[in-house]
């Protein structure tokens, strides 16, 4: 009733091929985004801190991921280090130029992490699936190796850690130990919103076709005129650029400095987890995934002891991680036995039935 | 210059002049390969016969250590322990083709592979929900594996064979041995291969699908159960065995993902090209390249040959 397609009618290609033809999607992105805002100033520091700021970095890096592994095919388990490129290089930049704007190098750094990302893309074009997989493990381990040898990345700091200096926006601290967890969340979100936008471009417009052409079939997208190297190592840049974004915010915005060990190989299987738990090849799946992958084990944490308190059994702390760990694993297996296109599919089917409500069909 | 002359001649003099060392550094390199061998000989096994990219390899190899050092720690004699260690790898198979592999047959394979990453968290949780997170030590002594080191003179230099590493090689090989004989010789194991060869050939001359699979996922839990044994008793029990069990990645990579003795011969060549890397050229860029080595080898090689050394050649059609 409220939502239906009823009455637009698309007169051009432009038109077409927008990402949000409908109305109705407009309106309710519109009011989402500026809920998200609002949350800045209704949400105590604690749900910003832990539970918002890093939805938003991971929904980043699962996007970027996305964009590799759901858009164009290619499987990659290098996502933790190439997060950790973005984050020393933005390190690197904003302490050897302090007078130049962070949010310039935070977009910046992105650029580093492109490169490496496609240097490390070049045997994508050799190999695929399981093979280019184990191929970006190289990347994952040769990198982090990098982080731990190569004292001038933390300018030769004694601890070995990124920590985050004092940055201001507009006077405002936005960076460093002053900053609020309401700011530094505004500026996450900024980017966030910002940079999913260009995504949603880029994979509704030729790019994002011809990327979704290399991964349904590669060689008659290459009998087609589209040329297999250029689009796969552009795939591998953008992600990478996307990820190493997320690295920067992850380090500077959220923990406000961290060690080599964040941009661990877990951390390239969380956010693959993400990306498929969301959706391969849907926006709006990997902050689905994120949030699922990220929010869930928050959550069970504190609803396990209250559950189980019930029952005389007080549990302590490990146990509490151990469960945490099998009903993570075990709501995997489910999602994917019960809905394998992901968390995306279920919210395309939602829609779908919203569109024809109140009639079933 | 001077680089050049380090990277490319100093490490080779070096090796001529000591070749105790290189003898001892092979040797540690043929065992420690032989171990990848046998972790990626589980892989290969499941991922012939299912087309199932078993990430959880590494955890079942923790799982069933912790199973067998568990139940003795509760006072189980040691070999009944072993039994039931391996009566548990039967179950989780059983569990795992019913719960995991059966609703999921036909789905992509990132689907699959994705829930084996499930099956690894949910293995991590209950490993430690029951024994606990702390590292353990292997019972070696009651399994009887030998203990000590003997020393070789030879070449100029004294060689240390750990009796240890002697009995290793020795187990994994005729266990390597005895798979390589079911697979060719046994009924079942001609079913493998059928299966292996083509899903809907198998299914049409009457090979039970569901019934192989759990064969195979046992198999390689027992080869789990060895491969956990053996690593244990060298570098003790706990869960960080998982990220070795990674190393064996770059192994199926260069032996190919289907191919017995290519896993065992990529096994040789990681575990004795990591340890050379290691010990003639790492100190040159600070040391640790062990964690990577591997992996560089393994993508080097992927461009000349993207199917492994014994890999079916990949063919695609429109």
């Amino acid at each position: 009733m409220l939502y239906r397609e009823a009455g637009q009618f698309k007169t051009n290609y432009v038109a077409d091929s927008a990402i949000f033809p409908l109305r109705e999607d407009r309106i309710g992105l519109a009011l989402i985004i500026l809920a998200a805002y609002a949350l800045a100033f209704l949400g105590s520091s604690f749900l910003l801190q832990a539970v918002l700021i890093p939805f938003l970095v991971f929904s980043l890096a699962a996007i970027g991921l996305n964009i590799l592994t759901g858009y164009t095919g290619l499987l990659s388990l290098g996502t933790g280090a190439f997060m950790g490129v973005g984050a020393y290089a933005c390190y690197k930049l904003m302490t050897a130029f302090p007078g130049v704007n962070v949010i310039v190098w935070i977009f910046v750094s992105g650029f580093f992490s492109a490169a490496v990302g496609a240097l490390f893309g070049l045997p994508s074009l050799r190999i695929k699936g399981f093979y280019l997989a184990v191929a970006t493990l190289a990347a994952q381990f040769f990198l982090q190796w990098c982080f731990i040898r190569i004292p001038w990345l933390v300018n030769y700091n004694v601890s070995g850690a990124l920590d985050a200096p004092l940055r201001t926006l507009f006077g405002t601290p936005i960076m460093g130990p002053n900053a609020t967890p309401q700011t530094r969340y505004l500026v996450v979100l900024t980017i966030v919103i910002l940079l999913t936008w260009l995504a949603s471009n880029l994979v509704h417009g030729r790019i994002g076709r011809m990327w979704i052409a290399i991964r349904d079939m590669d060689l008659a997208a290459e009998l087609m005129g589209i040329r297999p190297l250029q689009t796969k190592l552009l795939a591998f840049a953008v992600s990478s650029y996307y990820c190493g974004v997320a690295g920067a915010l992850l380090v500077f915005l959220w923990y406000g400095g961290a060690e080599y060990d964040v941009f661990n190989i877990n951390q390239s299987f969380f956010i693959l987890f993400m990306v498929i738990i969301g959706g391969l090849g849907s926006l709006i799946g990997s902050f689905f995934g994120a949030a699922l992958i990220f929010i869930l084990p928050i959550v069970l944490g504190i609803v396990l002891p209250a559950m189980l308190s019930p029952f005389g059994l007080s549990v302590g702390a490990d146990v509490i991680e151990h469960l945490r760990f099998m009903i993570v694993g075990a709501l995997i297996i489910f999602f994917l036995i019960v809905e394998p296109h992901g968390l995306a599919r279920l919210w395309q089917i939602g829609k779908q039935k919203l569109l024809v409500w109140p009639f079933p069909y | 210059m001077d680089m050049l002359y380090k990277v490319f001649i100093e490490p080779f003099v070096f090796m001529g002049e000591a070749p105790d060392l290189l003898i001892q550094t092979l040797w540690e390199g043929l065992v420690s390969g032989v171990l990848y061998a046998l972790i990626a000989l589980g892989f290969v096994l499941i991922f012939k016969a299912s087309g199932v990219f078993n990430f959880a390899q590494g955890i079942m190899v923790v799982f069933a250590a912790l199973i067998l050092v568990g139940l003795y720690e509760k006072g189980v004699p040691a070999f009944l322990a072993l039994i039931l260690a391996a009566l548990a790898m039967l179950v989780l198979a059983m569990v795992v083709e019913r719960v995991v592999l059966r609703p999921l047959v036909n789905q992509p394979d990132i689907i699959l592979f994705m829930a084996t990453f499930g099956l690894t968290y949910f293995l991590i949780g209950f490993g430690e929900l029951i024994f606990g997170g702390s590292p353990r030590e292997m019972i070696t002594d009651q399994l009887f594996l030998p203990q000590g080191t003997t020393e070789v003179d030879m070449l100029g230099g004294m060689v240390r064979f750990q009796h240890l590493d002697i009995a290793a090689a020795l187990i994994a090989s005729i266990m390597i041995g005895l798979l390589a004989v079911f697979f060719s010789k046994t009924r079942i194991g001609r079913a493998l291969r059928a299966v292996a060869d083509s899903h809907k050939a198998a299914l049409s001359v009457g090979i039970s699908l569901n019934q192989i699979w759990v064969i195979v996922w046992f198999a390689a839990g027992i080869v789990a159960l060895v491969a956990g044994i053996m690593w244990g008793a060298r570098s003790g029990v706990s869960f960080s065995l998982q990220i070795i069990a990674l190393k064996a990645l770059p192994v199926l990579i260069l032996g190919g993902f289907t191919s017995i003795p290519g896993a065992i011969i990529g096994g040789l060549i990681v575990g004795v090209g990591e340890k050379l890397g290691e010990f003639y050229w790492g100190p040159l860029v600070g040391g640790g390249v062990e964690t990577w080595l591997a992996y560089v080898i393994a993508l080097l090689f992927l461009l000349y040959r993207p199917q492994g050394l014994f890999g079916e050649k990949i063919i695609e059609r429109i």
